[in-house]
Parts: structure tokens; C-alpha cells; sequence
């Protein structure tokens, strides 16, 4: 296909407390039929989205973190993450969920999809889509 | 509307998709079969059942060209391909299967 865009979906809130988290991924969902290029970019509170064992229990509303996992499933395998942004909430890439793709043009191996990267590099990565959505 | 299971009514939405998911029990799959129109044996059960995994792992209803490269890459290429899927749910394999598991519409389905 010759005009395959690159979308950024940039995510800056927590996972709960607004809907922005979760209309973001139905977004991405929704989206990826389009085949088009897409990456996540989590940035600011939007890292709180990925961290690992996420329990919503005491507030009454789904826990949608398992279902970043289902986005290899979707072609979506680009997940960027603010070194930064982790950091200034103490937090580390082990704090993370892990996320993995099967990569078709390397026998299906499983690949990380989450990289963890500094501010300079999402600074070029957002540069670099051509359609950035912001939630 | 409701459908009528050994008695008791299980609300649905005005598409057919139950709107409580814990309502859902295998009897209530034939139920609902039943109005779609389809008959359902062990290959529609096995699709069945699997949706129902995928959703308790994964949390979504997943779209229907994700629904069959999941079916193909678990059961093999010869279930997990559009002439099967299409041959065992008429009406779409992601909308009719999800419907009769009791999930929600598949997410990205138009």
C-alpha cells in the first residue's frame, strides 16, 4: 500500500479516574483494521497504563490492561515509553506489563513490543508520525 | 428483551448481545443459536469456547481478521481461515460466535 500513514496515539493520563485511557486503546483497536502504520507513545501519568498487576476491584470499573497485551494481535507493535516519565514517579521498566508481538518476517518469534525510551527519542518519534492523537 | 432460559429471562440488547455477561451459561448458547439460526456442534463450539478464552485472557471481543489469525495460529490453518469461519457462522464468525459466547460486539466491528 502506498499511502500507509504513521499514527502516534499519545498517552498522558492515568489508566482510571477519565475515560481517555480506555477510549484511547478502543481507539488504537478500531484503528489498527485500517492498516495502517500505528505506535503508542506514554508519556507524563499515561505510563501508569502499562504497569504490571493493575487491580480494579476496589473502584467498580473493568481492568482493561490485559488487553494492551492483545495489540501483536492487532499488527500494533510499537509501544514507547518516556525513561523520564518513569522515573519521576519511581518507576522502572520491571514496574511494566510484560508485551510481546510475533514478528512475521522473523518465524513468528515473540518480541518485546514496549521500549523504553528518553525524552530526546520521543521527542524525534513524535516528530517523525505523521498523525499524532492525543488522549 | 430477553431470552428464555429453563425459565429464566436473560436480558439482551436490541443486536442480541446479552447485556450482563456473567449471565451466560452453555444453555443459554444454544438458546441464542437457536435465533441466529444455527445449529451448534463441535466445531462451532470449539470457536465458541475458544472467544470465551481469548476474552477472559485478553479482556475484548476481538475483530473478526483477529479472531482468525488467533484461530489459526492455535487450531491450525485449515479452521483458521475465512471460507471455514464464514461456512460455521453465516452472519460473520467474530459477530455471531461472540454473540452466541455472550461477549460483548467485537471491538473494531462496523
Amino acid at each position: 500500500m502506498s499511502d500507509v500513514k504513521k499514527f502516534l496515539y499519545l498517552n498522558r493520563r492515568a489508566p482510571y479516574g477519565t475515560i481517555y485511557a480506555l477510549e484511547s486503546l478502543e481507539v488504537v483497536l478500531i484503528g489498527a483494521a485500517f492498516e495502517q502504520d500505528v505506535a503508542l507513545a506514554f508519556v507524563d501519568d499515561g505510563v501508569f497504563q502499562l504497569t504490571k498487576g493493575q487491580n480494579t476491584d476496589g473502584i467498580g470499573v473493568k481492568n482493561f490492561s490485559p488487553t494492551f497485551r492483545a495489540l501483536g494481535d492487532y499488527d500494533v507493535q510499537k509501544l514507547y515509553v518516556e525513561r523520564e516519565s518513569l522515573e519521576e514517579r519511581g518507576l522502572s521498566e520491571d514496574d511494566l506489563m510484560e508485551v510481546v508481538y510475533e514478528d512475521e518476517d522473523d518465524d513468528w518469534e515473540e518480541k518485546p513490543a514496549i521500549r523504553v525510551i528518553s525524552r530526546a527519542e520521543m521527542a524525534d518519534v513524535m516528530a517523525d508520525a505523521d498523525v499524532v492523537l492525543s488522549f | 428483551m430477553a431470552y428464555e432460559v429453563n425459565g429464566t429471562t436473560v436480558e439482551h440488547d436490541e443486536e442480541g448481545y446479552i447485556t450482563n455477561l456473567s449471565e451466560w451459561t452453555p444453555e443459554l448458547a444454544e438458546v441464542i443459536a437457536k435465533a441466529e439460526d444455527i445449529e451448534m456442534d463441535d466445531e462451532r463450539w470449539e470457536v465458541v469456547n475458544f472467544l470465551r478464552e481469548y476474552y477472559d485472557e485478553y479482556q475484548i471481543a476481538p475483530a473478526v481478521r483477529v479472531l482468525i489469525k488467533a484461530v489459526k495460529k492455535t487450531m491450525g490453518p485449515e479452521k483458521g481461515n475465512n471460507k471455514y469461519m464464514y461456512e460455521l457462522f453465516p452472519y460473520g464468525p467474530a459477530k455471531q460466535a461472540c454473540k452466541i459466547a455472550g461477549l460483548p460486539k467485537p471491538t473494531g466491528c462496523v
